[in-house]
């Protein structure tokens, strides 16, 4: 196990990474409720997500059709949701 | 086996570990859309009820949620590290770092469990035996925590049932080889879910802090 860990340090880079933006997502809520907390909250989600995809996924090494099948399912999501968002932000 | 055997062999399970790997991105997809329209649904009553979404993230236990995100990310570190001990062909690093998902899983499992049986004890549970005060509502914001929070946990189930499966399968008295394609692909899944609940995180605790 030691030998693992050593011989994949950017593993463990990648959690340092994580739960480094899981401590300033959490340290929000230590300051005054702002407009600016959900935005910072939810961009701090989509990087940790991003992340996780991208390496512990491996999207990184693998190759386009992976990654357009990753797409897919966020690019029905985005017209879910803009489709939505166009009926409900406009009554 | 010659060369040009050997050569077609990898080649044959190189395009069975990308059509796996289609396949399982095909079903997260999906997966994306189920708990898409819970999202939209938290997101288009967030914007119509934003005091009682405030309230609402208040009565959660921050130290609790931020623990259980603790927990995830440390789980999905061990999967990445055991899928490389998979493919690396170490058997005893591989058990090693799926116990210590599995266990992992567990110990999430159990933290929601608390704070359900918590929630439930204050009166915040939706329906007639709903006794809180707080905005009217409040019950919405709850229907939500425990529909997109529980449809996530049974998701975590399932998940630490598949990695019991990969011990299984894993184990060294079944005499069969370390099953590198099988740990790729509940990997996926098992990233997927921790992938959910990063965005639930900020949705339910930080909501109104």
């Amino acid at each position: 196990m030691k030998h693992l860990l050593r011989n994949n340090r950017d593993l463990t880079l990648v959690l340092a990474a994580l739960l480094a933006l899981l401590t300033a997502s959490a340290a929000t809520a230590l300051f005054p409720l702002a407009a600016w907390k959900t935005p910072f909250s939810l961009g701090i989600a989509a990087v940790k997500a991003a992340l996780v995809a991208a390496l512990f996924m491996r999207l990184r090494e693998h190759g386009g059709l992976t990654r357009v099948f990753a797409a897919a399912g966020l690019c029905w999501l985005a017209i879910l949701a803009v489709l939505s968002a166009a009926d409900y932000l406009t009554r | 086996m010659s060369p040009a055997l050997a050569e077609r062999a990898a080649a044959e399970a190189e395009e069975r570990a990308a059509t796996n790997r289609l396949g399982m991105w095909t079903f997260l997809a999906t997966e994306v859309m189920f708990f898409g329209g819970m999202f939209l649904a938290y997101g288009i009553y967030r914007s119509a009820y934003p005091a009682a979404f405030a309230a609402g993230g208040r009565v959660m236990e921050l130290g609790w949620g931020t623990a259980n995100t603790a927990v995830l990310l440390v789980s999905s570190f061990f999967m990445a590290l055991g899928d490389r001990a998979a493919r690396a062909g170490d058997r005893k690093a591989l058990r090693l770092c799926l116990i210590l998902v599995a266990l992992l899983g567990v110990a999430f499992l159990a933290i929601k469990g608390h704070e359900y049986a918590a929630k439930i004890g204050e009166g915040l549970i939706p329906g007639r035996a709903f006794r809180h005060p707080g905005p009217p509502q409040l019950p919405l914001f709850m229907t939500l925590y425990f529909a997109m929070t529980g449809l996530h946990a049974l998701h975590m189930i399932f998940g630490v049932g598949a990695v019991g499966w990969l011990l299984w399968r894993n184990s060294p008295r079944r005499g069969q080889a370390v099953p590198v394609e099988p740990v790729a692909i509940v990997g996926l899944y098992w990233h997927f879910v921790d992938c959910i609940w990063i965005f639930l995180y900020p949705l339910f605790y930080l909501v109104g802090r």
